[in-house]
C-alpha cells in the first residue's frame, strides 16, 4: 500500500509541474504536496498522551475538533527542538482523522516541475529513505519531498 | 433499487421480525385473538405488497402462509408442527428477501415444498384454502378477503401503505376501509408513502375511539429517518454543546453581565435540545430481544425442554448504538440459560420444580443506566465445579479459590475457554462466548454481575449506560495534567492528607487505603501515566477516586478534583488506541482537550500490582527484600521505641483509662464483652488512670491480651537487621527502623503474663503436643512463629537451614509436621522437601506447610509437584495456624 502510494507519486511529478507547501526542520527543506494540506497553524494547548508512541505529541483543539498532533523532528529521527522555539503545525487528512504535522516553520509554496527532481538518494538514513519520494535540486538547496502516506503510517505497527 | 422497492424491504424484515415474537406467543395461548389478527394482517400486508411490487416468489409463500393462518383463525388447532411450519416459511421469506436486497431482483427458485407442506396443513379437513376465511366475523371484513395471487385490489394497496406509516397495531379496519378507498388511488401512483393514509386514519377517529385506534393514530405521526440524517444531528448537538460550555467558562470569567441572560438561555435551549436529540436515538430495548422468543422456541424444541420466556420491560429505551451492541451478548447468555441454566424436564421434576423452566429477561432505568436481568430458574452454577476447574487450569491457587465469595467464583465462567458443561451441545458448552460477553458489555462500559443459588437459578445483571455519546465525568488532575473519568465508575472521594485520617499506607511498595474497616488498593494516576518516578514512599496527599469495575473496587490517586461537566466521547485516534488507559478524549468548556480515562483499563492495571509494572531492577530488590522485610507496629513505651510484627496485632486501641478495673492486683479491661488483662509492654510503663490508654490487643482464639504502651508511633515496613540481646526476655533484640534505634517486642513473652495457661495453649488437656520442625534461615522468625506454634499446641524445634533440617528429622522421630520456609539461602525450601520426599521412609511422607514471601503461580505448580500440603504467606500468622488445623483435621478424617 506505502509502496503503491509512492510509485503512483513519481510518474505524477514525472507528468508535470506540482506544488508543494514547505517545511522546514533545523536546516533542511521537505515538500508536502499541497492536496494534501488543509490548514497551517501555530500549535496551543496541546494535551500530552501518556504512553503514547514517541511520535506523537499530544491532542490538540483546532476549531472544535480533537487533532492527533505528531511531530516531524521524532518522525525523521531528529532531535527535539530547543523549548520555547517557535513552531508551526500542518493540519492533515487521513481516513476520517485530521492530524497536525508539528514543524520549525512553514515556508512559502513551490511550483516545481520533472526538471529539478532527482530520485532519493540511497545513501540516505534509512528512516529518511521510506518517507521520501524524490528530491528537488532548488538554487542552494535541496527540497525533500515528503510523502504523506507513509508519514502518518506508524503505531498501529508498533502497538501489535 | 427504486425508493418503494427499499422502503418494503425495511418494513418486511420488520414485519417478520414481529411475527416471529407474535407466532411464538400465539403457540402458547391459541386463544388470542389480537395476537392472530396481528399475525394475520403482518402477513397479509407483505402478501399485498409483493403482489403489487411483483414479486410472486414471496408472494406465493406468503399466501401459503396466511391461508394456514386463516385457518387458525378460524378455530383450526395450533399445533406446535404448524407453528414450526410457518417459522420455516418466514425464514425462507427472510432469505429471499436477503438476496433482494443484495441483487435487487428476486432470486430465482423453488418454494414448491413449503407451499405444498403448508397446503396440505391448511386442507387437512378437506376445505378449500380459498374459502377459508370466509367466515370471520369477528374478526375485519376487509381482512376477511381472499385474494388470489397476482390480484391486488385498491384496498390492499391502500392497507399496505397505511402500514408503512406505522408497523405496529392498526385498528381493525371497519370503519376507514370505505373512506379510504377515495384517496387510495393517490398513494398508489405516489413513489413512497404519501402522507395520504394519515387522513383515513384521521377521518377515522370519530368513528371508531377505541383505544387501539388512538394507538394507531399515534404510532402514525411518525415518520422514518435515516440514521446516518440522525447521526449528524447528533454531532452538530455535540458541537453546540461544546461551544455553550466554551461561552459559558468565558462568561464566568468577564463581569460584564450583559449577555448573561441571554446566554443562559441558550444555555437551557441547548440542554433541551441535546435531551430531544438524545431521545431520537432512544428506542425501547424490546427490538434487542425481538428474536429472543423465537431462540427459546426453537432450542425448547431442539432441546425437549419446557422454557418459558417471560419478558419484562420491554419498553425500556436505550440509545440505538447500545442497543445494537447489546445485542448479540444478550442472545448468547439467553441461550446459555436455556442450555445450561435450566435442568431436562425430568430432572426438574425429580427435583420438584414445575416441568417447564422460566427465564425472565427484565429491563429497567436505574439513574443513567439501564439495568437488564437475565435470570433462569434452573440448576444454578455449579461452583463447586468451577472452583476446581479455576484450580486445574491455573487461573487461581487453591487457596485464593477458598478465599474467594461465590460470587467472585461464579465470575470464572468469563474467563475464555472456561466451561464446566459436561457435554458440548450444538447449542453451547464450547466454553467460548461467555468471555466475549463480557468483554462486549465492558466496551460500551458496561459491568455484569452473577447472583447464583445452586438448584434455584442463575441471575445475570447487565448494567450499561444508557448512551455513549454524552457522558457525565469527573474532571481530576495528575502531575499538572487533567483527566476526565466516567462518573458511573466513581463511587465517591477521599480526600488524603499525610497526618490526616486517610493516608495512604503501603504494604510491600503496594499502596492501600483503609476505608471504611476495609483495604482499599490505590494506584496513582500519575504513575500510570508514568509521569512521575519520585512518588513512591514519601507522605501522599490529593485525592482518592473511589471506583469500581464489576466486583472489583480500587482507588485512582489523583493531585486535584475539580467538578463534574457532561462531555462529549470523542474517539481516541487510531494511532493511540492500543492505550488501554484511556477510552476516548473531550474537549472540555475552556476548550483543552483532556482524556477520558478508562476505569476497566485502571482496573486491570490495578490487578497486575504496581510493583510489577516498575522496572525490572526495582521488582528484584522487591523480591529480595521481601524476605527480610517486615511490617511493624512502632510504639513508646518505657521511654524507647518499641516495635511488635504487625502481623501478630488484632487490632489498635485506645481507650477510656478509667474503664480499667484491677482484680487480685491485675489490670483488666471489659474488652468486646469479656474481660481482657492488661500488661504493660515495659515495667516502666504506668498505667494511666485518667485519659486515654494506648492498648495493642494480640488475641488468639477468643482469648485477648492488651499490652498497655505509652504511645502507637507509626506503621514502618523495613529490612530487619535484628541484634539479639539476650538479658531481656521481653526483647528479642533491637533493630534500626526508620533510623531509630527500636526495641522489638517478644510476644511469647507477655501472654504468660496474662494467662498462665497461654502457653500450654488450648490443646493443654492433650497428653503429648505434635512436635513441629521450624526451618528459617531467620532468627528473627523462628523467634517470631515459635511462640505462635506453640500457643497452638505444638512442641517446636528449629533448624535454621535445610542440611540442619535434615539432621533433626533423622534424629528425632516425633516430629509430625515440617514448617519450612522456602526462600533461604544456600537451599531453599523446595529443595529440603524434594530432599524429604526422596528420602523415602517416615520422612517423605512427613506433612510440610510451607512460608513464602511471595506467592506466585509458579510457586504453586512447584509446591504441588513436591505434595507441599499448604503454601502459606510469611507474614500471615492466622493462616499458617490454619493451615496446620486442616493438617490435623485430616488425619482425624480419616480414622473416624
Amino acid at each position: 500500500m506505502q509502496a503503491a502510494n509512492t510509485n503512483a507519486a513519481e510518474p505524477a511529478v514525472a507528468v508535470g509541474p506540482r506544488e508543494y507547501v514547505t517545511v522546514l526542520v533545523g536546516e533542511a527543506m521537505f515538500g508536502l504536496a499541497i492536496e494534501r494540506v488543509h490548514d497551517v497553524f501555530v500549535p496551543s494547548g496541546v494535551t500530552g498522551v501518556p504512553l503514547a508512541p514517541r511520535e506523537i505529541v499530544g491532542l490538540i483543539n483546532l476549531r472544535g475538533r480533537v487533532v492527533t498532533a505528531l511531530c516531524l523532528r521524532r518522525r525523521l529521527g531528529l532531535p527535539d527542538r530547543a523549548p520555547g522555539a517557535a513552531c508551526m503545525a500542518i493540519g492533515l487528512e487521513q481516513g476520517a482523522e485530521t492530524f497536525a504535522l508539528v514543524t520549525d516553520g512553514v515556508g512559502e509554496v513551490l511550483k516545481l516541475g520533472a526538471d529539478t527532481s532527482e530520485p532519493v538518494p540511497i545513501n540516505l538514513d534509512a528512516r529518511w529513505r521510506d518517507l521520501a519520494t524524490a528530491v528537488h535540486r532548488l538554487d542552494g538547496r535541496l527540497l525533500v519531498i515528503l510523502d504523506i502516506g507513509a508519514l502518518l503510517a506508524f503505531g498501529e505497527s508498533l502497538a501489535a | 433499487m427504486d425508493d418503494l422497492l427499499r422502503e418494503f424491504l425495511t418494513e418486511s424484515a420488520e414485519h417478520l421480525d414481529t411475527v416471529d415474537a407474535e407466532l411464538v406467543k400465539f403457540e402458547q395461548d391459541p386463544n388470542n385473538q389480537p395476537i392472530l389478527r396481528n399475525i394475520f394482517r403482518l402477513v397479509h400486508t407483505i402478501k399485498g405488497t409483493c403482489g403489487f411490487l411483483g414479486l410472486p416468489r414471496l408472494e406465493a409463500l406468503a399466501h401459503a402462509a396466511e391461508n394456514l393462518m386463516g385457518r387458525f383463525r378460524d378455530g383450526f388447532p395450533v399445533s406446535s408442527a404448524s407453528v414450526t411450519l410457518i417459522l420455516a416459511t418466514l425464514d425462507r421469506l427472510k432469505a429471499i428477501l436477503a438476496d433482494l436486497e443484495a441483487g435487487g431482483t428476486e432470486p430465482a427458485g423453488s418454494d414448491a415444498d413449503l407451499i405444498e407442506a403448508l397446503d396440505a396443513m391448511s386442507q387437512e379437513p378437506a376445505t378449500p384454502p380459498a374459502a377459508a376465511p370466509a367466515s370471520a366475523p369477528l374478526v375485519v371484513q376487509a381482512l376477511a378477503r381472499e385474494l388470489k395471487p397476482g390480484e391486488v385490489s385498491l384496498e390492499d394497496l391502500e392497507r399496505a401503505f397505511m402500514e408503512a406509516e406505522g408497523p405496529d397495531e392498526l385498528p381493525p379496519l371497519t370503519a376507514p376501509t370505505p373512506v379510504a378507498e377515495a384517496p387510495a388511488p393517490a398513494a398508489a401512483t405516489a413513489p413512497a408513502p404519501a402522507p395520504a393514509p394519515q387522513a383515513p386514519a384521521a377521518e377515522a377517529k370519530p368513528v371508531e375511539m377505541s383505544p387501539e385506534a388512538e394507538a394507531a393514530a399515534q404510532k402514525n405521526r411518525t415518520i422514518r429517518v435515516n440514521v446516518e440524517t440522525l447521526e449528524h444531528l447528533m454531532t452538530m448537538v455535540s458541537e453546540l454543546v461544546l461551544t455553550r460550555n466554551q461561552l459559558l467558562e468565558i462568561a464566568r470569567r468577564h463581569e460584564d453581565s450583559s449577555y448573561k441572560v441571554p446566554l443562559q438561555r441558550l444555555s437551557h435551549v441547548t440542554a433541551e435540545l441535546q435531551d430531544g436529540v438524545m431521545k431520537t436515538r432512544m428506542q425501547p430495548i424490546g427490538n434487542a430481544w425481538q428474536k429472543l422468543p423465537r431462540v427459546v422456541r426453537d432450542l425448547s424444541a431442539e432441546l425437549s425442554k419446557g422454557i418459558e420466556l417471560v419478558m419484562l420491560g420491554a419498553e425500556t429505551e436505550l440509545d440505538r448504538q447500545v442497543l445494537e451492541l447489546i445485542k448479540d451478548p444478550l442472545t448468547h447468555m439467553v441461550r446459555n440459560s436455556a442450555d445450561h441454566g435450566i435442568e431436562s424436564t425430568g430432572e426438574r421434576i425429580r427435583a420438584g420444580k414445575p416441568a417447564g423452566g422460566t427465564i425472565r429477561l427484565s429491563a429497567y432505568h436505574e439513574g443513567g443506566t439501564i439495568s437488564i436481568e437475565i435470570a433462569d430458574d434452573g440448576r444454578g452454577l455449579d461452583l463447586v465445579a468451577i472452583r476446581r476447574k479455576a484450580v486445574d487450569r491455573g487461573i487461581a491457587s487453591q487457596a485464593d479459590v477458598e478465599r474467594m465469595s461465590d460470587s467472585e467464583v461464579a465470575k470464572f465462567i468469563f474467563h475464555a475457554g472456561f466451561s464446566t458443561a459436561q457435554t458440548v451441545t450444538s447449542v453451547s458448552g464450547r466454553g467460548v462466548g461467555m468471555d466475549v460477553v463480557k468483554t462486549n458489555i465492558e466496551s460500551i462500559g458496561g459491568m455484569i454481575d452473577i447472583a447464583t443459588q445452586r438448584g434455584a437459578g442463575t441471575t445475570f445483571t447487565i448494567k450499561i449506560p444508557l448512551t455513549l455519546a454524552i457522558i457525565s465525568a469527573l474532571i481530576v488532575e495528575a502531575s499538572g495534567q487533567r483527566y476526565a473519568v466516567p462518573q458511573i465508575a466513581v463511587l465517591e472521594l477521599v480526600r488524603i492528607e499525610a497526618e490526616g485520617t486517610h493516608r495512604v499506607e503501603h504494604i510491600n511498595g503496594a499502596p492501600v487505603l483503609r476505608l471504611r474497616e476495609r483495604l482499599l488498593p490505590i494506584t496513582s494516576l500519575s504513575g500510570l501515566m508514568k509521569a512521575d518516578t519520585d512518588q513512591a514512599g514519601g507522605p501522599v496527599s490529593g485525592f482518592v477516586v473511589v471506583a469500581q469495575v464489576g466486583r472489583q473496587r480500587f482507588g485512582i490517586l489523583v493531585d486535584e478534583v475539580f467538578h463534574t461537566e457532561e462531555i462529549v466521547v470523542k474517539p481516541m485516534s487510531s494511532k493511540l488506541r492500543h492505550i488501554p488507559l484511556f477510552a476516548g478524549n473531550t474537549i472540555l468548556g475552556d476548550g483543552a482537550v483532556v482524556l477520558i480515562v478508562d476505569p476497566n483499563g485502571i482496573a486491570r492495571k490495578v490487578g497486575q500490582g504496581a510493583v510489577s509494572s516498575d522496572s525490572a531492577t526495582q521488582v528484584d530488590e522487591a523480591a529480595e527484600a521481601a524476605l527480610d522485610k517486615a511490617t511493624l507496629l512502632v510504639f513508646k513505651g518505657g521511654g524507647s521505641f518499641k516495635a511488635v510484627p504487625l502481623s501478630l496485632v488484632t487490632r489498635i486501641e485506645e481507650i477510656d483509662a478509667s474503664k480499667i478495673e484491677w482484680l487480685a492486683g491485675r489490670p483488666l479491661i471489659q474488652y468486646r464483652g469479656k474481660l481482657m488483662p492488661l500488661v504493660p509492654a515495659d515495667p516502666a510503663i504506668v498505667i494511666r488512670s485518667q485519659g486515654t490508654q494506648a492498648l495493642v490487643v494480640f488475641s488468639d482464639g477468643d482469648r485477648a491480651m492488651g499490652l498497655v504502651v505509652d504511645e502507637i508511633v507509626d506503621i514502618v515496613e523495613d529490612h530487619l537487621n535484628v541484634e539479639i540481646v539476650a538479658e531481656r526476655s521481653d526483647l528479642i533484640g533491637s533493630a534500626v527502623l526508620r533510623g531509630r534505634a527500636t526495641d522489638i517486642v517478644d510476644v511469647a513473652h507477655f501472654l504468660p503474663l496474662a494467662y498462665d495457661d497461654w502457653a500450654r495453649g488450648p490443646r493443654a488437656a492433650k497428653a503429648k503436643n505434635p512436635t513441629l520442625l521450624l526451618v528459617d534461615d531467620s532468627a528473627f522468625f523462628r523467634n517470631l512463629l515459635t511462640p505462635v506454634l506453640k500457643a497452638a499446641g505444638y512442641d517446636v524445634a528449629t533448624a535454621a537451614g535445610a542440611d540442619e533440617a535434615i539432621a533433626r528429622l533423622k534424629a528425632d522421630p516425633d516430629i509430625s509436621v515440617v514448617v519450612a520456609d522456602l526462600e533461604m539461602p544456600v537451599r531453599s525450601g523446595f529443595d529440603l522437601v524434594a530432599e524429604m520426599r526422596r528420602g523415602g521412609g517416615r520422612i517423605s511422607g512427613l506433612p510440610v506447610i510451607a512460608l513464602s514471601g511471595a506467592i506466585g503461580p509458579d510457586a504453586v505448580t512447584r509446591a504441588r509437584a513436591l505434595a507441599i500440603n499448604d503454601l502459606v504467606a510469611k507474614f500471615d500468622r492466622s493462616g499458617l495456624v490454619a493451615a496446620l488445623a486442616e493438617l490435623d483435621a485430616a488425619p482425624l478424617d480419616q480414622a473416624a
